[in-house]
């Protein structure tokens, strides 16, 4: 729990406070927090969002924003920067000091070529002339592995996929070489294989002898880059140090709750939220595996799925290539892989909304998506959705109430009637009544999943298709929704088709899984099976890319539950 | 309960960086050749529509093609106006007959002005194109320089930048007109009051059509402009060192503009319909005064002829904006939707 103060720190914050508003209206954001980081040394500012830590990679930046009070002492390779005037911040930024923003789909240019976006900083400190900048800029993209840098120069962000994009991003900050490195989130929303390339580039500017500090809500991520972790709660930081002493040995509660929300091997069969969470009953813990009696009959047969688009170009896609899988009763079914691999279309394939071109669903043994859909309607309750992003899925005229009411079957009886199976509902997803005549925007994000479930099971299903259900959420409410999932299961016997490209969200929640990549499935099967001894080449790419906690700490990690499955897992040794 | 979305943004996504450069060319030719061929039957209605309009009218066409029944026409222009338009033949015969001369640019003859409507356009088109195109880009130039100085400078500049484009937008062009005229023209003699060739005479004019639309285009502009200063990408601008001005203009501008340039093919409409108000007030030549003349004098095939111009003027517009917009937006060019 010290804050650093050695004189060999290149950035010192000391009670660095940060509010917003004036007088009765202030709000402060960052409540005196101290810490330091060293050249070549990487610190990462772990917590929830609304913890304050994106607030504070701006604040190193002097750009916390429009009416932003900043207080307390910040000094950078002996200058105080707390004193700066905007000019002298501008002589700072992207020289001194890089920042490395998340999604960088919306944190580049959509209309400019990234090339030109990687050229800014180079045109905006005087480097160079034009030739020599463009040279620079397809330097720094071979750098930062872009293949084919003269041309994907020319490209627009939106024209990169999601992994090109975010190296090109962090050539922008690279640029002009500085001496810190700030990345907020740099890998969220980052499949695993891509997050582990990012990681990597960021730990050889570590290397290089550039001080980092990133930001991230995930400790998992952070586990193999910090050198010291800071846990942010509420604006303040409630513990700070070496990297394994606070993942190994936490003395916080907080980041015990961090530690625990993180789903994973470990925590298969155990819940993740701490119990006083809103939960529909005290934790009954699910069994590891669900092999009970002989093999009930399949509630959903999918036999030889095959998918093609025609792209813009004229040229035929195979996206989902003779897929083939079953799904029993109260069973878990992961859809596992990076995006692009078909996940996404085959879950809509067995909702009925996209047709195969081939093979066919059969649902209690009937036909299913080569009937009219005139003959399925009647059917169509059977099966659920929820999607990653609830918002878009609402009117965002529409309360809560209605939203739910529209859900209900026309059958469901007079208004008395559907307003109690609303509050019903409600309760089953952990919600109180005073939400009903709350709009969608109102609600927090793992409200608005809760309304999403509680809309999915209005009439009653008996499958639910969740297509990245918890990725747009935090981890601590990642693991609420997770253990709703599974307390939803254990009472009312639901399946799930359980489709993410997290492998430790797939891992917890699976009974058996499907690896998939380029539309076809490379390995199926129990998820103990799939995950401790990965048979396919590609399957053992996505274990062994895979940030882990304990990847750093021979120890294991002190007091985290793991009392249902063995800890050895040979590809997840290869990764430390 | 489901409410699948039809192309999922991930494939989308994945689709947009296999397109070929030769797909690109083909896509954006194809967009411009869609253009024109609905552009073809918007005059194909136009043209149909004016023709119907004349013979659905009570009366003899004949006497609306030879200037209308004010005009008096004589018996002898009568029967060359029926000979010309076939007006002894059946409708539909005659309603080809029409089509073909305006395939031939022939658009009759007008009473009023004693020559051919066609002549009278290409008379009067040069000054109308000057005012209105001139209105146009002074309208953007407003517009932008407006926003650009205004848009998230604080509560009170912010507050007065949008109050003024909402009073602007709001202001009848004949109110602002004779204001200007009293102001600029008659007070203090900066400006000529009435014809006025070249600049000096285009200033008053084009002041009074764009004032208007510089407050709609303002409006669209600011909110675009507001909502991509809030954009995670200028955050990445400013913390690679680019100060307030050059995050303004090259990055937010290019963004806040799009939706203004989707509206100039509207604005360029309202500015023709605009010109019939401002030339007749500052005594201007051209197509609005024309225009103006047609109705007055009942003479139907100048009516007409400024009426289908009108409608190439729009249908132009609209593939033109298409084309700027490709220009602004290089996603187009790219992604092809």
């Amino acid at each position: 729990m010290t804050a650093t103060t050695h004189d060999s720190n290149l950035l010192t914050a000391t009670d660095l406070r940060v509010s917003f508003g004036s007088g009765d209206a202030a709000r402060e954001v960052v409540r005196g927090i101290s810490f330091g980081v060293r050249p070549g040394e990487c610190l990462a500012i772990v917590g929830q969002s609304g913890s304050g830590k994106s607030v504070t990679a701006r604040t190193l930046l002097g750009l916390a924003g429009d009416g932003a009070q900043v207080s307390g002492g910040l000094n950078f390779d002996g200058q105080d920067l707390t004193s700066l005037r905007e000019r002298q911040w501008r002589a700072i930024r992207g020289v001194r000091i890089g920042f490395i923003l998340q999604d960088a789909l919306v944190s580049l240019d959509s209309v400019r070529p990234v090339g030109r976006e990687i050229a800014e900083p180079l045109r905006l400190h005087r480097y160079g002339p034009r030739s020599a900048r463009w040279r620079r800029v397809i330097e720094l993209l071979d750098q930062v592995g872009v293949p084919e840098p003269e041309m994907r120069a020319r490209q627009l962000p939106g024209e990169l996929s999601g992994g090109l994009r975010q190296r090109a991003l962090i050539a922008t900050a690279i640029a002009l070489d500085p001496q810190l490195l700030i990345a907020d989130e740099p890998t969220t929303a980052l499949d695993v294989t891509i997050q582990a390339q990012i990681l990597g580039l960021l730990a050889q500017s570590k290397q290089r002898g550039r001080a980092l500090i990133v930001i991230s809500h995930d400790l998992a991520v952070v586990a193999r880059l910090a050198d010291r972790v800071a846990v942010m709660r509420d604006g303040l930081i409630v513990e700070q140090g070496p990297t394994q002493d606070v993942l190994g040995r936490p003395q916080h509660a907080y980041t015990r709750a961090l530690l625990d929300a993180i789903p994973s091997s470990h925590s298969r069969g155990t819940r993740l939220s701490p119990a006083d969470a809103p939960a529909l009953r005290v934790a009954p813990v699910r069994k590891a595996t669900v092999q009970e009696a002989a093999a009930p009959a399949p509630l959903l047969t999918a036999d030889g799925l095959v998918k093609r688009y025609k792209g813009p170009d004229g040229k035929v896609r195979t996206v989902v290539d003779d897929v083939s899988f079953q799904l029993g009763p109260g069973e878990t079914l992961g859809v596992v892989g990076e995006s692009g691999s078909g996940k996404t279309t085959t879950g809509r394939i067995v909702l009925a909304v996209t047709k195969p071109d081939r093979g066919e669903v059969r649902l209690h043994g009937r036909p299913w998506t080569g009937i009219s859909e005139a003959q399925r309607r009647p059917r169509r309750r059977y099966i659920g959705v929820v999607y990653q992003d609830p918002l878009s899925s609402f009117d965002p005229r529409w309360t809560v109430q209605r939203i739910l009411s529209d859900a209900l079957p026309a059958e469901a009886g007079g208004a008395a009637a559907r307003t109690a199976r609303i509050r019903e509902l409600l309760h089953q997803v952990g919600l109180g009544d005073d939400l009903l005549d709350r709009r969608p925007l109102l609600l927090s994000g793992g409200q608005r999943q809760r309304v999403a479930i509680a809309r999915a099971l209005a009439p009653e299903p008996e499958i639910i298709v969740c297509d990245e259900p918890v990725s747009a959420l935090d981890v601590s409410i990642q693991a609420q929704v997770l253990d709703l999932f599974a307390d939803l299961q254990d009472q009312l016997g639901l399946s799930y088709i359980f489709i993410s490209h997290d492998l430790g969200v797939i891992h917890h929640m699976s009974d058996r899984v499907l690896v998939m990549t380029g539309g076809r499935i490379v390995e199926q099967g129990d998820a103990e099976q799939v995950f401790g001894n990965p048979q396919h080449p590609y399957t053992e790419r996505l274990l062994a890319a895979l940030p882990k906690v304990d990847a750093l700490s021979p120890a294991g990690l002190a007091g985290r539950p793991h009392p249902t499955t063995p800890r050895r897992e040979p590809a997840l040794e290869r990764s430390a | 309960m489901t409410t699948p979305d039809l192309v999922s943004p991930a494939q989308a996504d994945d689709l947009a960086p296999a397109l070929g450069a030769g797909a690109r060319r083909r896509h954006r030719f194809g967009r411009v050749l869609q253009d024109v061929v609905g552009g073809v039957i918007v005059l194909w209605g136009a043209a149909t529509l004016t023709f119907l309009a004349v013979h659905l009218m009570p009366g003899n066409p004949a006497v609306a093609y030879a200037g209308g029944v004010g005009s008096h026409p004589s018996k002898a222009l009568l029967a060359a106006v029926s000979k010309k338009y076939g007006l002894d033949h059946p409708v539909i015969v005659q309603y080809f007959i029409y089509l073909g001369n305006l395939l031939h640019g022939d658009l009759g003859y007008s009473a009023s002005q004693q020559m051919p409507v066609a002549s009278v356009i290409k008379l009067n088109v040069a000054p109308t194109a000057e005012l209105t195109l001139g209105s146009l880009l002074l309208a953007w130039l407003l517009a932008v320089v407006w926003s650009l100085l205004t848009v998230r400078r604080g509560r009170i500049i912010s507050s007065i930048g949008s109050g003024l484009e909402i009073l602007t937008a709001a202001v009848p062009q004949y109110w602002l007109g004779i204001i200007l005229l009293e102001v600029f023209a008659f007070h203090l003699g900066i400006f000529p009051a009435t014809g006025g060739t070249g600049l000096v005479g285009l200033v008053l004019p084009s002041l009074t059509l764009a004032i208007p639309i510089a407050g709609f285009l303002g409006q669209v502009t600011r909110e675009e402009f507001e909502s991509a200063l809030e954009q995670p990408y200028i955050t990445s601008a400013r913390a690679r060192g680019m100060g307030d001005w050059g995050v303004r203009l090259r990055h937010a501008l290019r963004h806040a503009v799009l939706p203004g340039v989707t509206l100039s093919g509207w604005a360029l409409g309202s500015l023709i319909s605009g010109a019939v108000i401002v030339e007749s007030l500052f005594s201007r030549n051209g197509l609005g005064n024309v225009l103006l003349q047609g109705v007055t004098q009942q003479d139907m095939p100048l009516t007409i002829g400024v009426v289908l111009i009108v409608a190439v003027v729009y249908v132009v517009a609209t593939i033109a904006v298409d084309i700027l917009y490709q220009l602004v937006d290089p996603r187009l060019r790219s992604a092809g939707q």
